[in-house]
Order: structure tokens, then C-alpha cells, then sequence
């Protein structure tokens, strides 16, 4: 049995070793300073620090933070509240109409969002909505929604009826058993919802390209998109602002990583 | 039993309300705009009926980005259904650091797709490029990676499979493990080998996590965008652009608003149903145990 199982490590190992590369070389060459032309392969002995500062300077990515901390966290709070609120009746009130609506939200699920992208771009030109916190907030909720009451309605059916009847005797009406009875249950689902959802808006390149146009809404795969397009003589400091936009994300995810998966598992199985 | 639940249908008109103001709205406006030369900003435009309908089914550009979606789309689903399902097997045993390898297949799911884009870029960029260092040291000339589109393709297939092979090796790992191990210790009673129990046993009861895995690609490899506008924007020439990032570059380069919707529609209606086809041959295949 034991020496079947070295061949098992091995493989591991090498797994490990190729999906390690991207990050590997992006701290090197994040890490090194613009003079040095060593391979790409061999890390420095040393980290220029000066790259950082450049990205957080000249690529203005601190703003870029800021930016895309606010969408992500106003696009998330309106994805969780909206689709949970959408999902009960949804889950619950198993009408001809529901089904008709339940159907029409997973449709959307379907639609890229670049199929739309001409008339959606028109649509916010008319309504002053190109390059401002509140037009890409709305697109990004509209568009992340259909996976969120999806979610929401999926855990809502596994909750047992009888409590909320138990609470329709005792007087509540529907609209109070859901906030007193099943909101407080949705715990582990919003987990997940605000992870999905969270991970998205961050890294939305799509639509911010096109309905963030002005500099100063710039989020952060704008910021690392317009420094790797302008400074090519300095790929090291390019490197440094990609490095400093995955870091937040890469952080959450190693500590919290059971709840990511679970969401992600949530998400694709029905 | 209990009247006037439907009350509570109110809680999803803001949802419904904002599906018809940024979805349908835009959708039918749309289709209105594929009829039309509109070129993106001006005021004026004429009606031109069928005309971008008749350019595109004779475009050798659409042809080559519906080849490559294709491509996107079918290979990164075949490469990261295998890989995924390799790896979570792998997963699935008793091995020490198994929680290593989940994190580190699985990070770069967190990523950016761009700025993925971006960092494989050090890897195939001609100049000082880590494949070409290795090229270089084994003592063979080095390749200008994406100067071809077909080369272009394929390597950005490889990218999008390797980013996101995680979601598909999470996605099996939990189907496995929902796997009750009394029917392999059955079948294992009745001397069924152990290629037979992975085809008979394991392969039938994954079905919904193979169904899953498999639309989640598709779609996100029919949709490529990120990869594509980080490496070569579509390049060289229209080599290998996607119908999503052609969309893109009718409408903001070319200002062709009426061809890019036309081409939105194209490439919508195609997602529709390639995933539907998906969806309905796995649904017949699901068993109930």
C-alpha cells in the first residue's frame, strides 16, 4: 500500500508546482527593480519597493481602492437584501405566476451581459448614469441579482413550513413572519451570496471599461489595465499595482476559504 | 390554509422593476438598433432593415470570432472538466496536503481575469518572457507566442482552463462526496474492477455535478472577455477576437452601434442555445437512486 502512494504525492506536488507559476513569477517581477534583466524564473534577493510606491502614486491606486470598495460594497448590500426579499415569496407562495417569474429570473441568468452592451451603454448615456457610483452600482446589482435569488430561494425551500405557520396562528401576518422568522435563518446563505457577489464586483473589468470612463471612478482592474497599456518600460511597477489589486481578495479567500468554496459549491448545484 | 400570502409577492417587484429597466428594456432597444446604421453617439440614424444581418452572415471576421468562441467555450469546458474532476478523485483520497492543493488550484478563481491576463503575459511575451527563458536554455529560438491567432487561441483557452479548473474541481469533489461508499464496497463483493466501478458508478451518479460543471464553463468560455482584452485585444488583425469581444470593438472602436447589437444578438441567441442543448441532454441522463 505505501509504495503505491509516493507516485500520488508526486502528482500532487507537480499541481501544486503549476498552478503556483502565475503568482510565483508575479511577485518576481513585482518584486525586482527595472534594471535588473535576470529570468523571469529567478526571484530577486531583494524587493524595490519603489514599484509599489509608483503603482500607488503614478497608477493611483489608492483611489482605485477606494473606488472599487465603495461599488463592491453598495453592489453587494443591494444583491443580498433585494434577493432575499425576492426569493421568499418566490420559494414560498408556489403560484402559476411565481413559476412564470422563477423562470424569467434564471432566463436572465443566461443573458451576457455584453450581448446587451449597445443599448445598455444607450440606455445609461439618456439616463446621466456613464461614470458615476450609482450607474455602475445598478448595473452590477441587476446583473449579479438572478444568482442571488437563486440561492436565496434554493435555501428558503429546505427551511421547514411549520415554523412559519406555527407564527401565522400566533397572529403574524406574512409580511412580519418573514422578517421575524425566516430573515434570521438566512445566515449561511448570505455568507455565501455576499462572497459570490463580492468577488465579482471586485473584479468587474466588463462593464466598468465601458460605464466607468472618467478617470476618477477608475476601479482597480481599470488602474492595472491602463498601467500595463501606458508604461511598458516599467512592466516591474505594473506588476506591483496587479499585485496590490489581487492581494485583498487572495487574503480573504486563504482565511476564509471553507466559506468561498461552500459558496461556490451552493451556486452550481441545485 | 393560510390567505393573503401572496402579499408577499411585493417583495420582488424592486427585482422584477429592475430586470425590465436594464435587461428587457435594453434587450428589445437592441433589437430596434440592429435594424438601424446608428453609429453610436449621433443623433441621427436610418432604418436600413436586414442590411447588418446580411453583413454578418458575409463577414470572414464574425466567422473567425465565432470559430474562436467556439474554441474559448468548448475547450476550456473539456480541459477543465478533466483536469477538475482528475484533481478532485485526487482529492477525494486520504493524502496529506490535500487542503494545499484545494487553495492553490482554487486562488486564482479570485482573481481578476484580466489581471490574470496580464500576469500570463510574463510568461509568453517575447522578450525575456519565462517560456521563452526556458526555450532559450534548452537552446531553441524563441517564439513570438501571440503573433499568431490560431497559437493566440489556444493559449488563451489554456489560461481561462487553468484559472478557473477550481470551480470544477470543488464542484466534483463535493459530488464524490456525496457518493456512498456502500456502492463500492458492493460492487468491489462482486469483483467489479476499478475502471468499471468509476464508469458504472461514479459516472452515472455524478451526473448533476458533471451537468453543473459543465454549463458553468461552457458559459463562461463562450463569454471570454478579460483574457482576450488583456493579451491581444482581439489581435493581430481579428485573429482572436470572441463575438463578446467583437461586440465591444463594433461599438467603441469601429462606432458601428448597429452592427455591434446585431452581433450581441448573434452571439445571445447562440449562448441560449448551446447551454439549453447542455442542460436538456444531462437532464435525461440524471439517474434517481
Amino acid at each position: 500500500m505505501k509504495k503505491k502512494n509516493w507516485w500520488l504525492y508526486l502528482l500532487g506536488l507537480v499541481i501544486i508546482v503549476v498552478h503556483f507559476i502565475p503568482i510565483y513569477i508575479l511577485l518576481g517581477v513585482a518584486a525586482k527593480s527595472s534594471m535588473d534583466i535576470t529570468s523571469k524564473w529567478i526571484l530577486p534577493g531583494y524587493v524595490e519597493w519603489n514599484n509599489f510606491k509608483e503603482a500607488l502614486n503614478g497608477g493611483n491606486m489608492l483611489l482605485a481602492l477606494k473606488n472599487t470598495a465603495i461599488i463592491t460594497v453598495f453592489s453587494v448590500f443591494f444583491v443580498t437584501v433585494i434577493g432575499a426579499f425576492s426569493a421568499y415569496p418566490l420559494a414560498r407562495n408556489r403560484s402559476r405566476l411565481n413559476t412564470v417569474v422563477k423562470s424569467f429570473i434564471l432566463g436572465i441568468m443566461m443573458i451576457p451581459g455584453l450581448s446587451v452592451l449597445v443599448p445598455l451603454y444607450s440606455t445609461m448615456v439618456k439616463i446621466h448614469g456613464i461614470s458615476t457610483y450609482w450607474g455602475i452600482i445598478v448595473v452590477l446589482v441587476t446583473f449579479n441579482l438572478p444568482m442571488s435569488i437563486f440561492l436565496f430561494s434554493n435555501f428558503i425551500a429546505g427551511i421547514p413550513v411549520a415554523l412559519e405557520e406555527a407564527a401565522f396562528i400566533d397572529g403574524c401576518n406574512p409580511i412580519q413572519t418573514f422578517f421575524k422568522i425566516i430573515l434570521p435563518q438566512l445566515k449561511p446563505v448570505v455568507a455565501s451570496v455576499v462572497i459570490l457577489t463580492g468577488v465579482g464586483c471586485w473584479n468587474d473589468y466588463q462593464f466598468s471599461l465601458y460605464f466607468l470612463q472618467s478617470p476618477q471612478y477608475r476601479t482597480i482592474p481599470l488602474a492595472v489595465a491602463s498601467y500595463f497599456s501606458q508604461t511598458a518600460n516599467n512592466m516591474n511597477a505594473a506588476a506591483a499595482s496587479a499585485l496590490l489589486g489581487v492581494l485583498p481578495v487572495l487574503l480573504l479567500f486563504i482565511f476564509l476559504q471553507k466559506y468561498f468554496i461552500k459558496g461556490m459549491v451552493d451556486s452550481a448545484i441545485k | 390554509m393560510i390567505r393573503r400570502k401572496w402579499i408577499t409577492n411585493i417583495f420582488y417587484i424592486p427585482a422584477i422593476l429592475l430586470f425590465l429597466f436594464f435587461v428587457i428594456y435594453p434587450f428589445i432597444e437592441g433589437i430596434r438598433i440592429s435594424f438601424t446604421n446608428w453609429n453610436g453617439y449621433s443623433q441621427q440614424y436610418k432604418y436600413i432593415g436586414m442590411a447588418n444581418y446580411l453583413k454578418m452572415f458575409q463577414d470572414e471576421n464574425i466567422l473567425t470570432a465565432l470559430k474562436n468562441t467556439l474554441i474559448y467555450g468548448v475547450g476550456s469546458t473539456i480541459i477543465q472538466n478533466v483536469l477538475g474532476l482528475s484533481y478532485a478523485i485526487l482529492l477525494n483520497t486520504k493524502m496529506k496536503g490535500r487542503t494545499l492543493i484545494r487553495t492553490v488550484v482554487y486562488a486564482p478563481v479570485m482573481i481578476s481575469g484580466l489581471v490574470m491576463g496580464y500576469i500570463m503575459y510574463f510568461l509568453v511575451q517575447y522578450d525575456g518572457g519565462a517560456l521563452n527563458d526556458i526555450l532559450t536554455a534548452l537552446g531553441v529560438a524563441p517564439i513570438d507566442w501571440l503573433s499568431d491567432g490560431n497559437r493566440a487561441v489556444i493559449i488563451m483557452t489554456l489560461i481561462n482552463s487553468i484559472q478557473y479548473v477550481g470551480i470544477s474541481m470543488v464542484i466534483y469533489l463535493a459530488g464524490l462526496q456525496n457518493i456512498s461508499s456502500q456502492y463500492y464496497e458492493a460492487a468491489a463483493i462482486d469483483g467489479v474492477s476499478g475502471w468499471q466501478q468509476f464508469r458504472y458508478i461514479t459516472v452515472p451518479l455524478l451526473i448533476p455535478a458533471i451537468s453543473s460543471s459543465v454549463t458553468l464553463n461552457l458559459i463562461g468560455g463562450l463569454k471570454l472577455f478579460d483574457v482576450i482584452q488583456a493579451l491581444t485585444k482581439g489581435g493581430p488583425g481579428y485573429a482572436s477576437h470572441s463575438l463578446s469581444t467583437l461586440v465591444a470593438n463594433q461599438y467603441f472602436q469601429a462606432t458601428n452601434a448597429g452592427y455591434s447589437a446585431t452581433i450581441g444578438l448573434f452571439s445571445f441567441v447562440l449562448i441560449m442555445i448551446l447551454s439549453n442543448i447542455v442542460t436538456t441532454y444531462f437532464n435525461k441522463k440524471e439517474v434517481y437512486m
